[in-house]
């Protein structure tokens, strides 16, 4: 079942020459882990603020034709009610937080939706812990560094435990290791717990072994949306200007001069280093 | 030059960001600094341009102590461009942005026209001139916090996390910048996590972690040594991955470039067919 659908979704800023996004149609099955790229203002971050009703509730501007999500018509239904259902860490932090501790911060949602004492307790506990910031909970989070602010943008909507989670670049700012470890935890709810996953990435290298979708937008147009493998595979996706892995682009570098690994094209330095070893013990 | 003596910094409100870095970085070298989030990366490159003064130790940036002159005297040397470009921007039009500083150095009108075009036309934002800066997307706005520096072309240039947001295109635009750069034998200093930028720039690399420099190499070096990396929190870059998982079966582990690990794999994989 289709937990994000669009049609002909077509979107002008206030005073934009033209729109930011046009005519995408789009599905995202529930429990799938979604990658959307494509190169800086190709209209990413404006669909993303269509998924819970930013656009059209906040910004204004002019929105054609059909989405749904969760099975709301999301220019009929207000921000705070999609709210329960998609959760969107933004690309930068600070837009985002704003209280005094991180704890309130995170626990802010939780609130404003009426959960139970205990059980917010143990919600904002679970989020600061699987984010690694649990230690820093009474701190302000505009004391924090952007990483540190990042994983508490990221806990805050972790908290409300939505169906969907859209995530704007959300490690950006994080160390290498970090971003790694947060990926893992959003991969792991995914699987864990079913919970859908929009991910806006430009670096495939840490994030293309996770989709199991891949959706590349360019000039506020989708012009690739399919199976991940498939999609890196092909050579359009290159041209475009997507940063393919290093791992894939070897494997395609190695294939032009007539070496055979596998049919799979890999997505991780694992999977390449595993069909390498294939061919170098045989 | 940029030397860096024993230096602490404390903020105001006790957290020790720095404690105890040395360094020296010469003319025209390019350095990229990683570590884990909080390590210091930050608070050092702002001691760089005065922003922020040693708490202990001192810096000198060609011969004079930072403390001793106005962070508007060193600006003219030394270019620091911010992580978050939002902390930076406020103008009502990209042209304005990039005009200010240019201003307030008192560059003539005819100048700051000529520097604004060439600024613009090297980072692809040329359609934005009369756009405000806040209607721009992410990626855009890091753009014109970055070009609004290189407008008044200081000899030393710090990028605090220059390719966020940024897609392929962008920062392969940005290496051959930041290339040309070097050939003209500008200082140029960022701070990085990514590591694949880095792999395909090889600078020098400085690795911190609280508060100190623990590491100090080349590229090739320093990131393809998993232990030291995760001491800092960096993970190496994909192909640096590959060649160490393969070491067993007698591949070199210093490899981080994809054209250097296709001619090793060739040659061997010839061998391996005879």
């Amino acid at each position: 079942m289709a937990v994000i659908e669009t049609k002909n979704l077509t979107y002008t800023y206030p005073g934009g020459a033209k729109p930011s996004i046009r005519d995408v149609s789009i599905k995202i099955e529930k429990g799938e882990f979604v990658l959307i790229t494509g190169p800086s203002g190709c209209g990413k971050t404006t669909l993303c603020r269509c998924f819970n009703g930013l656009i059209p509730h906040f910004y204004q501007g002019e929105l054609k034709g059909e989405i749904t999500v969760a099975g709301l018509n999301v220019v009929e239904h207000p921000t705070h009610e999609l709210a329960t259902h998609v959760g969107l860490v933004f690309q930068n932090p600070e837009n985002q937080l704003f209280a005094l501790s991180v704890e309130k911060d995170v626990a802010f949602g939780l609130e404003n939706l009426g959960v139970p004492r205990d059980e917010m307790h143990k919600r904002v506990d679970w989020a600061l812990k699987l984010t690694g910031i649990y230690d820093l909970r009474e701190r302000a989070p505009h004391e924090l560094s952007g990483g540190q602010q990042q994983r508490a943008a990221i806990a805050s909507v972790l908290a409300m435990q939505p169906e969907v989670i859209v995530l704007d670049e959300p490690t950006s700012f994080l160390d290498p290791l970090g971003a790694k470890k947060i990926f893992e935890v959003i991969y792991e709810l995914n699987r864990n717990t079913g919970i859908t996953i929009v991910l806006v990435e430009h670096r495939l290298d840490l994030t293309a072994k996770y989709a199991d979708h891949i959706i590349i937008m360019d000039d506020g147009k989708v012009v690739l949306d399919g199976e991940s493998r498939e999609i890196l595979s092909s050579e359009e996706a290159r041209l475009i200007g997507v940063g393919i892995p290093k791992a894939t682009r070897l494997y395609q570098i190695l294939q032009k001069d007539g070496i055979k690994l596998g049919n799979a094209v890999p997505l991780s330095s694992d999977e390449m280093a595993a069909l390498l070893r294939e061919v170098l013990k045989a | 030059m940029i030397e860096v003596q024993d230096v602490y910094f404390t903020y105001p409100n006790g957290v020790d960001a720095l404690k105890g870095v040395s360094l020296t970085i010469k003319n025209g070298e390019f350095v990229a600094i990683m570590g884990e989030n909080g390590a210091g990366k930050t608070t050092l490159v702002k001691h760089f341009n005065g922003l922020l003064k040693p708490t202990n130790g001192s810096v000198l940036v060609d011969g004079v102590d930072t403390r001793k002159v106005s962070v508007a005297t060193l600006a003219r040397k030394v270019g620091l461009v911010f992580q978050n470009p939002d902390h930076q921007l406020f103008s009502e039009t990209v042209e304005e942005e990039i005009a200010f500083a240019l201003k307030n150095f008192g560059f003539k009108e005819k100048v700051i026209k000529k520097r604004i075009t060439w600024a613009l036309n090297l980072l692809g934002l040329a359609q934005y001139r009369k756009t405000s800066p806040f209607m721009l997307s992410g990626g855009e706005r890091k753009r014109v916090a970055l070009v609004s520096v290189l407008a008044w072309n200081p000899k030393i240039l710090i990028l605090d996390e220059p390719t966020i947001g940024q897609d392929y295109q962008q920062k392969e635009n940005l290496r051959q910048f930041i290339m040309q750069m070097k050939a003209q034998k500008r200082t140029i200093i960022i701070v990085t996590h990514d590591v694949e930028f880095v792999a395909e720039c090889n600078p020098r690399v400085l690795l911190m972690r609280e508060g100190r420099i623990v590491t100090d190499g080349d590229a090739q070096t320093v990131l393809t040594n998993p232990e030291i990396l995760t001491h800092a929190s960096v993970v190496p870059p994909q192909i640096a991955q590959i060649f160490i998982r393969l070491s067993d079966l007698g591949l070199p582990k210093n490899v981080i470039d994809v054209y250097e690990a296709r001619e090793i794999l060739l040659n061997i994989l010839k061998e391996h067919a005879k």
